[in-house]
């Protein structure tokens, strides 16, 4: 039934296309309708569905040529901090508003060279600052999750629009970026697949930059096998990125054949907190279970610098961003307000132009870098993170992959963190152990909490391990099963 | 005492303490971080990559040329080459650097330490210390005067690779910054790793100027910006030294600050003092991995160097028999040494190098011409050179032939066929002239024979007069003698 369409993931859909069950035009326009019928989730800021259409014409003409290549057809949203060529790209900033670039995100680009098809650019935190998509310039992003009659949830963030639109089966797949936990954490509150691939191992090329030394791209779908399969045509070195990784990229399809059986997993003791709710304390238990019952071995690990990960990356991640920021200055592009010099177009179009948590964080990473105070706080933090990368090292002497929660609880109402920024950064305090070390991360929707709404577990790998990490995820959604559909879910 | 110059104040004597930081441009066909091109004279922002304009998502990739210049550099100075070097950004707001920072090296170079020997005019020689050489990106140029309300942004230079090569506080007058800065430029010239051309920007420096008495504690300094050619450096310098010493014998204090120097007045003005100095807040570039040399590397760039100029000064003595002044004046000046000896060929070194310091330096310099734009060849000044040996032309008839050679461009056989400046060595047709000197002056003729010998050198005067100079002096010399004391008295 074409009006299913929609619901596909990216695997089946490319079987249905190959199958000749369906064209990439009816899938394409299944998908449009699905966004139109999510419009009130807010989870696409630029509206892609006339080229996606061409788009879809060209891939059909494509595959009766016999030239399909192995995504021909299948339409991806793409987070707003990637620059797609002719589509307006603002990474959910007033500063940026009407900046269409001219250019395309090497991520991106090899997506489309496989024969995805874009479809919408997706609401965010306002340069990726954020962990409730609220900062957004363009509005808050409704989580498909929230109940009809109760509040508006948030979908997490930064990567939220990708998430909402993931979960409301509006798209097969979609494009995030992670800096301390951009991808798994709005995954995790929005019941989808996010994966946060190693540092270096996609291109950074093209994505407006948050944290240089920890951004990294990567999938949200509602499969694991969906997620591999995307980060399989999205992975490999880039020569105009000096940090990406010059490393074969493994045929991740394959890993996930195997299973579980004699896999080390770990679980650090650190991250067993006190203040965690019960039901996500329950479910970390049960996924302990399930990974015994499926024949891994479990081992408790310790990660003993891990309650220093997160004021670091507080740290770090500001004070790169406040570096990063400084181009958006009403000199070349994006939003000018004049002024009577240059420090008054500055001042003026940086004070209009950027929200109230940009400005906090770039104000917070010029104070930690400045004469006098880098010592304490960014070298402190640089230390720090060694210590965190160090102990991940040694854990992985005993164990495969890590196993904890994604998030320390479940979506909540919009407006009830955001007076609080500390509450609000705690949310990254199981993520960002991970992206202090650069390394692989998963999270997967593993159940519900009382209130009826997803809770994922995450899955820690070694660096470039991304195969092993991938066939642990696979055997936990296996053992998980089919959750409940979101509210809004088309 | 060192030898140096210095000011005599009111209240006494002044030494002045000079350090440089000069920035070279390195010779490479494209940015330090961008493939855009380097070429001088283009038309305003046409050589400026999406990397140039820092628009978002772009990311810098280190160009190997531009390290391999540095390196060059480094080991022409005798320097440590650092294995291990750090790119850091340098952060501050100007529309004409367009990413809000200037990548530079700061906690790490990629030079050490090194030294530069500087021969001076009266013969002294100075080894002056070389702190440090870091590569860096220059940024682009504003241009007023294209509208009288707005100033418009030329990003041809932006991203340019600069090499800053910051000498220790050795220099003692203007006298041995001028020298310093000279054969700094001539030896970036010799190693191909700058152009030196200071009125193209591809050479600049700053200096670092105070004053003390002499074996006192250092004075407080100030920075005299952008000197862009060695006579504006040099006076800039004085001019300073001598505004710090009125300020200071007037019983106040020298302010520290950055000043610039008008060649037109001649005189410096503050441009920011030490409380306005920005807080850079430096910290390593996340977008690029810090730079690693092999020795191999190294080795390979050691085995390009061609003969430096110290070497060629040793040969110039060692094989031309030059004095030790005169070969370091040829090897300071940018292709002075390659002129010389191709001028010298066949002839007496001494004598050829005493015309290019005297002679053509003094015309050039007062012409203001680079040696490269000579009206006067290698060729040509080995020519008039010869005519000189061979008793063709007197020295000072020479003289008069190079001042046209240098207005004209005219070979020396030319001139004197043209001008009929031939030596007379014909002894009738001096004798001649003597005989018609001695009956034209009857009366010193007289005082002669009374025994007043001198008047031999007037009478040889006269007879010059009467040959416009063109009489050989030592045959005028001995054919008057035998005239007037016939018997070899006296």
């Amino acid at each position: 039934m074409a009006s299913d369409l929609n619901r596909l993931g990216v695997a089946e859909a490319a079987a249905r296309l190959a199958a000749g069950d369906c064209s990439a035009v009816e899938l394409v326009e299944a998908c449009i309708a699905a966004q139109e019928a999510a419009a009130n989730l807010n989870a696409v800021v630029a509206d892609t569905a006339e080229r996606a259409c061409a788009a879809a014409r060209h891939a059909d003409q494509r595959r009766h040529r016999n030239e399909a290549r192995p995504l021909e057809g299948i339409p991806v949203a793409v987070k707003d901090i990637f620059c797609t060529r002719g589509a307006p790209t603002t990474a959910g900033s007033r500063i940026l508003d009407g900046f269409v670039p001219e250019y395309e995100s090497t991520v991106s680009a090899k997506l489309w060279d496989t024969g995805a098809i874009l479809l919408g650019k997706t609401n965010m935190d306002e340069f990726a600052m954020g962990s409730s998509n609220e900062t957004s310039w363009w509005g808050p992003v409704r989580n498909p999750w929230s109940p009809a009659d109760g509040p508006s949830l948030v979908p997490g963030g930064s990567s939220g629009g990708s998430a909402a639109i993931v979960a409301a089966h509006a798209v097969p797949a979609a494009l995030g970026t992670d800096t301390g936990g951009s991808i798994r954490q709005p995954a995790s509150f929005c019941g989808v697949v996010g994966l946060k691939p190693t540092y270096g191992r996609c291109s950074r090329w093209g994505i407006i930059a948050f944290a240089s030394s920890l951004d990294q791209a990567g999938p949200l779908t509602r499969s694991v096998a969906d997620a591999a399969l995307i980060l399989q045509h999205i992975a490999g070195f880039d020569p105009k990125d000096s940090t990406s990784a010059d490393l074969p990229v493994p045929d991740l399809h394959s890993a996930l054949q195997g299973d579980v059986k004699g896999l080390r997993v770990g679980i650090p003791a650190e991250y067993r907190l006190d203040t965690l709710p019960v039901a996500v304390g329950d479910l970390w238990e049960q996924g302990i279970a399930w990974f015994r019952a499926a024949g891994a071995e479990l081992r408790d690990v310790s990660l003993p610098h891990t309650r220093y990960a997160l004021p670091a990356y507080y740290i770090v991640a500001p004070a790169e961003a406040s570096a990063n920021l400084a181009r958006y200055d009403g000199v070349r592009f994006g939003l000018r307000s004049a002024g009577k010099d240059p420090d008054e177009l500055y001042t003026r179009t940086r004070r209009e132009g950027f929200g109230e948590e940009v400005r906090r964080r770039i104000m917070i990473g010029g104070y930690v870098l400045s004469e006098g105070y880098y010592d304490a706080y960014y070298l402190r933090a640089q230390q720090v993170r060694t210590r965190i990368a160090e102990d991940f090292r040694t854990a992985f002497r005993e164990v495969d992959v890590l196993l904890t929660p994604t998030a320390p609880s479940s979506a909540f109402p919009e407006g009830a963190k955001t007076d609080d920024p500390l509450a609000m950064y705690v949310n990254d305090i199981f993520t960002v152990p991970a992206s202090l070390a650069g390394l692989p991360a998963i999270s997967v929707p593993a159940g519900l909490d009382d209130d009826r709404l997803p809770l994922g577990l995450q899955l820690i790998g070694q660096a470039f391990d991304e195969a092993t990490l991938l066939r642990a995820a696979a055997a936990l959604e296996n053992a998980v099963g089919t959750l409940q559909a979101p509210a809004v879910s088309a | 005492m060192t030898g140096a110059r210095t000011i005599v104040g009111a209240t006494g004597e002044w030494e002045l303490v000079i350090g440089l930081e000069v920035h070279a441009q390195a010779a490479t066909r494209s940015k330090l971080f961008s493939g855009a091109a380097t070429a001088f004279g283009a038309e305003p922002n046409v050589q400026v990559s999406l990397v140039d304009a820092a628009m978002p998502g772009m990311l810098p990739v280190i160009n190997g040329a531009a390290v391999d210049q540095a390196i060059r550099t480094g080991l022409a100075l005798g320097a440590e080459v650092n294995r291990f070097s750090v790119f850091d950004r340098k952060n501050y707001f100007y529309p004409d650097l367009p990413q809000g920072y200037q990548i530079s090296q700061y906690r790490h170079p990629i030079v050490g330490a090194g030294e530069l020997r500087v021969d001076l005019p009266d013969g002294r020689t100075r080894v002056v210390g070389i702190e440090r050489l870091h590569l860096e990106q220059d940024a682009g140029k504003l241009v007023h005067d294209r509208s009288a309300t707005d100033s418009h942004v030329d990003l041809n230079r932006a991203g340019i690779p600069l090499m800053e090569i910051v000498s220790r506080p050795d220099l003692r007058d203007w006298e041995e910054a001028g020298a310093y800065l000279r054969k700094l430029r001539a030896l970036l010239r010799a190693i191909g790793s700058c152009d030196g051309n200071m009125e193209q920007g591809s050479l600049r420096a700053d200096a670092n100027v105070s004053v003390r008495r002499p074996g006192a504690p250092l004075g407080t300094r100030c920075e005299l910006k952008n000197l862009n050619s060695v006579r504006f450096l040099m006076r800039a310098i004085e001019v300073e030294a001598r505004r710090q010493v009125g300020i200071i014998e007037a019983g106040e204090a020298v302010r520290q600050e950055t000043r610039l120097y008008d060649p037109q007045r001649n005189e410096t003005r503050a441009m920011r003092s030490k409380e306005d100095a920005h807080d850079y807040r430096y910290f390593p570039d996340p977008d690029l991995l810090p730079l690693s040399l092999s020795d191999a590397r190294i080795e390979r760039l050691r085995d390009s160097l061609p003969e430096l100029p110290d070497e060629i000064r040793e040969r110039l003595i060692g094989e031309y028999g030059l004095t030790p002044y005169d070969a370091s004046v040829l090897v300071a000046e940018p292709d002075a040494a390659g002129f010389f000896e191709a001028a010298a060929q066949g002839r007496s070194g001494k004598r050829v190098a005493n015309w290019i310091v005297t002679n053509l330096f003094g015309a050039l310099n007062e012409a203001e011409r680079p040696l490269a734009e000579s009206p006067v060849s290698a060729e040509a000044l080995g020519q008039l050179v010869g005519l000189i040996e061979n008793g063709t032309i007197s020295d000072r008839i020479a003289r008069d032939v190079f001042e046209e050679m240098f207005r004209t461009g005219s070979s020396p056989q030319a001139i004197v066929e043209a001008r009929g400046l031939r030596q007379i060595q014909d002894a009738d047709a001096i004798d001649a002239a003597i005989d018609a000197a001695l009956s034209a002056n009857p009366g010193q003729l007289e005082q002669y024979r009374a025994g007043k010998t001198k008047v031999l050198g007037w009478f040889v005067g006269q007879v010059m007069k009467a040959t416009r100079g063109q009489a050989n002096p030592a045959l005028v010399n001995a054919r008057l003698r035998q005239k007037l004391d016939p018997d070899g008295a006296g």
